[in-house]
């Protein structure tokens, strides 16, 4: 299903060109590209306005971008991911400045000229029957447009072509609207006869008829316009539905080589979940007893991964033992915390980077996009990305892509690596001296703090407010089953600061003295939500009923464009076990055997989202800001993030 | 994964007195018809490994070793045999090819090592936790006879092996004492800087150390090179190591200057950033000890020095004495069986097929006759082993023992606990109890022996 919507969602200006031809008929073909159009602006991510000015690069660039931005993925939604490649074919004929012999190497499409070398081969053929026949291959769908062009337009001017294309859009959407349900209804059927009779005139055809709507559609148009062309059709069209078959087959593909299980894969489809299991290097055993409600989210039985991967120790050859370290680091929780996992991320990246020489016969930038992938893949089983980290990677695999083609190896590698040092000191480490700084001053003489679990920048602040002479207490408020503020506390006390410690059941009661909340977070979202460690919200809804001002620490590198509204469709699942016991009580144990009953389902969520409401200031690197101002940040700090 | 392997084969060990000799060395000793050594090599194999530095000491040894190495692993393995002059030692042994380490780390393993704890989990702790040395442990293998114990080796079943006496943290992650050998017996002397640093330390003697060690390349070369005089690994290399892990002289400046070397971390700040955040660790002795040390924090005055223990499911044991060398043999084709690669018969022995049996003559389970010996009527194995083209006459009775191969046994002879190396000649009616008989002896008829041990003068 996928796969079969990218295409068509991809090749909306041709189709389009086709559309202003034969107004009749092709129009409510499509109504899901046109759908598609209209939703973007509803999406976080800006894709449709890149996406027709991008037409205009070359291919290889615009592959490039793409190869960049797939895996980012993290958090990307894949449709406009998987769109974009198959737009290259008009903007490649445009380049190709009527040359086609030059067209056809084009290296992202090696496999695709195929075709069109076979259909040149053609004793027989005129001119312009070749170039249909070297236009045709190019993708999937090429069809609709050589109709078109072979007529009149094949000798014009290629850049007026693109340029139709684009105005075609902006005229078919209108017109999609104005066309009525009655007139749709007639066009649908006419198609369907049409199509009915493409399968009558030849079996080639009809084999070919199967590769998707936008096909039969082109095919129809076909019989329509050029009657007289039907007779050469077996012949032409034998080779062209090869090819399309062929890159139908290769699609798939290569979206399974390079697409590493998305971040977002939802654990409930059985058929993606085997898929990915087959595909996992860390054999993990799914949770049997899962709540119905987070069924999407991944949940492993605990202890069963380790050892696994363990034992598989060497087997990992194509794996760097530093990411190998960081993953098994992640899995056994050793390394936790949104910054301290992101660093450790970029690090074992840089000493891989490090490492790294091109194999032969390959170029620099997508053989280690590629390798990155595969880390990113496995750092992935071994506990699903943060958002941060998926920011990281994004930004690493951004610098990858624009990374120049003259440039030698080793200068690449050593722009990399100093990139990925620039992030970490830039993003991270003066990012958090930055906003300690900003937090500073919102601590008076006599204020009562209070902080939630264990956050790296809140206690920094704490610290160098302490250093720098205020008078303050902290409160840290904690939950079970991680524990995480008594490390924190540890660390305070030791350091002299006064410190009261009680539990999240508490909070209610301690909230009366408290002046100010300051939390961490694990990501803050466009709509000002706050992506945190569960119970942050609750802290934050009682300092709001208590009118206690709640003062969120974050880097920017940790926004994202996402929106979310429940802590339900992307969440992370933790070990469940770790809940049902109570560690040095050996007397509550009455959850010890009923672990396997079937109708217990342990839930331990890592996160939670706070709504904007009850933030009142969100502090970053760029200064205090209010929740409502997230976007302007977002939007503002991708566009620098591209550009650094 | 950067790991280079180094395996320690020994030579003409004393322990084993009169079941080896120059030209029969320790690591080509038969377990279940197959030498020791191949047990540590196909461990290695199966995860991957298949490059090895195999130290063995003599040159005769030596060359004896490579040669079946060579023959028998011929395209599946990349070994290279270093001889080094005996009663070097283990240390002297790695010092020996230490020049020839490269890797990032080096896992060191026993040649008599029998075992099926995955290698790979050792090296991935050490990794995991950037230690500087990692050691396997293992639950002290039950020694002795465990049903037959009634007849034979009382005394020898009934002494409680204690091979180690080892301290833990509470998290049984990181080794904070070690004690071997003699010094097992003595009084525990804990230092007291460890113990403040963890708080609490569980000391176990159930323990037992395999011998498997993943190191840091630089820490143990620093150390073989500094101290002179170490001479063994377990004696002293790991217990020095153990000992100044909080304050160590050596290993930190060459750990923290060999991660600056390597990583080449952007600024010294963000490295102080780092290790306040990437230190995090699980075990309250890490943080005690991590949290100090952030005062003065440029150099972190401390390695870490780890351990893995293996499952109770897993098998392991060293053939490090005559005790050890009957219990494994017996173990590789009862409990261990999957040890052994061998496939099993019905009976739950393995007799191959070119072994005539005589009439009357019974293998029980557990037992393995090899290829081309000869059993006369009315003889009677129980938990044996024996070797190929043997010849063995009539009315004979072996039970827990291991017979060698080209091993002539005449009629009458009864062996109970023994072990009967290669061309030994029983002449009839000979009565062996518990005693090891060097290769090429003759016992004359109707001779008795218990627990002694014969040889070729």
């Amino acid at each position: 299903m996928d796969h079969r919507r990218v295409p068509r969602a991809v090749i909306d200006p041709k189709v389009r060109q086709v559309l202003v031809v034969t107004p009749p008929i092709p129009r409510p073909s499509h109504p899901r590209p046109a759908r598609l159009r209209r939703r973007p602006p509803l999406r976080p991510i800006p894709v449709p306005t890149p996406t027709l000015t991008l037409t205009l690069t070359s291919p290889l660039r615009r592959r490039r971008r793409d190869a960049a931005l797939v895996p980012v993925g993290s958090y990307n939604p894949s449709e406009p991911l998987l769109g974009t490649p198959p737009m290259t074919s008009p903007s490649s004929r445009a380049d190709a400045d009527l040359n086609f012999s030059d067209d056809a190497p084009s290296p992202p499409w090696i496999g695709r000229t195929g075709g069109g070398k076979v259909a040149s081969s053609f004793p027989g053929s005129s001119g312009e029957m070749m170039a249909a026949a070297k236009n045709l291959p190019k993708s999937d769908l090429t069809t609709a447009s050589v109709v078109k062009t072979l007529p009149g337009v094949s000798e014009t001017n290629k850049g007026a072509l693109v340029e139709m294309q684009a105005d075609g859009i902006g005229a078919t959407g209108s017109q999609k609207q104005k066309t009525t349900k009655a007139e749709r209804r007639a066009i649908q059927e006419a198609q369907r006869a049409a199509k009915a009779a493409a399968k009558e005139a030849g079996g080639v055809k009809s084999a070919a008829a199967s590769t998707g709507e936008v096909l039969a559609a082109s095919k129809q148009a076909k019989a329509v316009k050029s009657p007289s062309q039907k007779k050469d059709g077996p012949q032409v069209t034998a080779p062209v539905s090869s090819s399309e078959k062929k890159v139908g087959d290769r699609l798939p593909e290569k979206d399974r080589k390079k697409d590493v299980p998305h971040p977002r894969m939802q654990f409930d489809d059985i058929n993606r979940v085997e898929k990915a299991k087959r595909r996992a290097v860390v054999n993990q055993s799914e949770a049997r007893n899962r709540v119905e409600l987070f069924r999407h989210l991944p949940q492993y039985e605990h202890g069963t991964q380790l050892p696994d991967l363990e034992a598989k120790f060497f087997h990992l050859d194509p794996l760097h033992p530093s990411v190998y370290k960081v993953g098994l680091q992640y899995l056994s929780g050793d390394i936790h915390g949104g910054n301290a996992r992101c660093i450790a991320m970029l690090l074992a990246f840089r000493e891989a980077i490090n490492d790294y020489s091109t194999p032969p016969k390959k170029s620099l930038v997508r053989d280690l996009t590629a390798k990155v992938s595969s880390y990113v893949s496995f750092l992935i089983e071994c506990r699903p990305l943060s958002i941060s980290m998926g920011n990281a990677i994004r930004f690493l695999k951004n610098r990858i892509a624009k990374l120049p083609h003259t440039m030698s190896e080793l200068e690449a590698k050593s722009s990399l690596q100093s990139d990925i040092d620039r992030f970490i000191n830039e993003k991270i480490v003066l990012a958090d001296k930055i906003i300690v700084r900003h937090a500073f001053a919102k601590i008076r003489d006599g204020d009562v703090l209070l902080t939630y679990g264990s956050s790296s920048v809140v206690e920094m602040m704490l610290v160098y407010a302490h250093e720098q002479g205020k008078q303050f207490r902290v409160v840290i408020v904690d939950s079970r089953p991680k524990l995480e503020g008594q490390a924190l506390l540890h660390r305070l006390v030791k350091k002299g600061l006064n410190c009261t410690y009680t539990h999240i059941n508490a909070v209610s009661y301690i909230m009366h003295e408290v002046t100010r909340v300051f939390l961490g977070a694990s990501s803050i979202l466009s709509n000002g939500t706050v992506y945190s460690r569960v119970g942050t919200a609750c802290v934050a809804m009682v300092a709001h009923s208590f009118r206690v001002p709640v003062l969120i620490c974050c880097e920017a590198y940790k926004f994202h464009e996402r929106v979310q509204l429940d802590s339900i469709c992307s969440n992370e699942l933790g070990d469940p076990d770790v809940i049902a016991k109570v560690s040095g009580r050996k007397d509550l144990n009455h959850l010890s055997n009923c672990v396997d009953n079937e109708n217990l389902q342990l839930l331990n969520l890592m996160y939670d989202v706070t709504p904007s409401d009850y933030v009142s200031m969100i502090i970053t690197d760029y200064g205090m800001l209010p929740p409502t101002s997230v976007p302007v940040i977002v939007r503002e700090y991708r566009r620098e993030q591209l550009w650094i | 994964m950067d790991f280079q392997v180094v395996v320690l084969a020994g030579g003409a060990s004393e322990k084993l007195a009169p079941l080896v000799s120059k030209e029969a060395p320790k690591a080509l000793l038969p377990v279940a018809n197959r030498p020791v050594l191949s047990y540590v090599l196909e461990l290695l194999e199966a995860s991957n490994l298949k490059d090895a530095i195999v130290v063995v000491e003599g040159e005769e040894a030596a060359l004896r070793v490579g040669g079946w190495i060579s023959s028998a692993y011929v395209d599946r393995l990349h070994v290279e045999v270093a001889a080094v002059p005996e009663d070097i030692g283990t240390a002297g042994a790695l010092r020996a090819v230490a020049h020839h380490l490269t890797a990032n780390d080096v896992l060191v393993v026993s040649g008599d090592l029998v075992s099926d704890v995955p290698p790979g989990a050792v090296a991935a702790t050490h990794r995991r936790h950037g230690a500087a040395v990692t050691a396997l442990l293992c639950p002290v293998p039950v020694s002795g006879p465990s049903d037959t114990g009634s007849s034979g080796g009382k005394d020898k079943a009934k002494k409680p092996i204690r091979c180690n006496i080892v301290g833990l943290d509470s998290t049984r992650q990181f080794l904070l004492h070690i004690a071997s050998g003699a010094e097992v017996e003595k009084d525990i002397r804990v230092q007291k800087s460890i113990l403040r640093a963890v708080g609490q330390m569980e000391i176990r003697a159930d323990l037992m150390d395999a011998h498997m060690y993943a190191f840091k390349r630089t820490v143990l070369q620093d150390v073989l090179d500094r101290k002179e005089t170490f001479h063994s690994i377990r004696q002293d290399v790991l217990p020095y190591l153990i000992r100044t892990q909080l304050r160590s002289e050596i290993s930190t400046n060459e750990v923290s200057k060999y991660e600056t070397g390597n990583g080449a971390v952007p600024s010294n700040k963000n490295l102080n950033w780092l290790s306040q955040h990437r230190e995090i660790a699980p075990s309250s002795f890490q943080e005690c000890y991590v949290s100090p040390s952030s005062a003065q924090l440029e150099s972190p005055k401390s390695h870490k020095c780890c351990a893995y223990i293996s499952s109770k499911s897993k098998y392991c044991a060293r053939l490090n004495s005559v005790q050890a060398f009957n219990d494994i043999n017996r173990e590789v084709v009862g409990e261990a069986s999957h040890l052994s690669g061998y496939y099993f018969s019905a009976q739950n022995n393995i007799i191959h097929p070119s072994a005539v049996l005589g009439s009357k003559t019974t293998v029980g389970p557990q037992c393995m006759v090899a290829e081309g010996s000869q059993l006369g009527d009315k003889c009677s194995v129980k938990r044996s082993v024996i070797g190929r083209h043997c010849r063995i006459g009539s009315n004979v009775k072996i039970v827990n023992s291991v017979v060698m191969d080209h091993v002539t046994i005449e009629d009458g002879c009864f062996i109970q606990g023994s072990v009967i190396c290669s061309n030994v000649q029983l002449q009839e009616r000979a009565v062996l109890k518990d005693c090891q008989v060097g290769a090429g002896y003759v016992v004359t008829s109707g001779s008795e022996h218990k627990s002694e041990a014969l040889s070729k003068k």
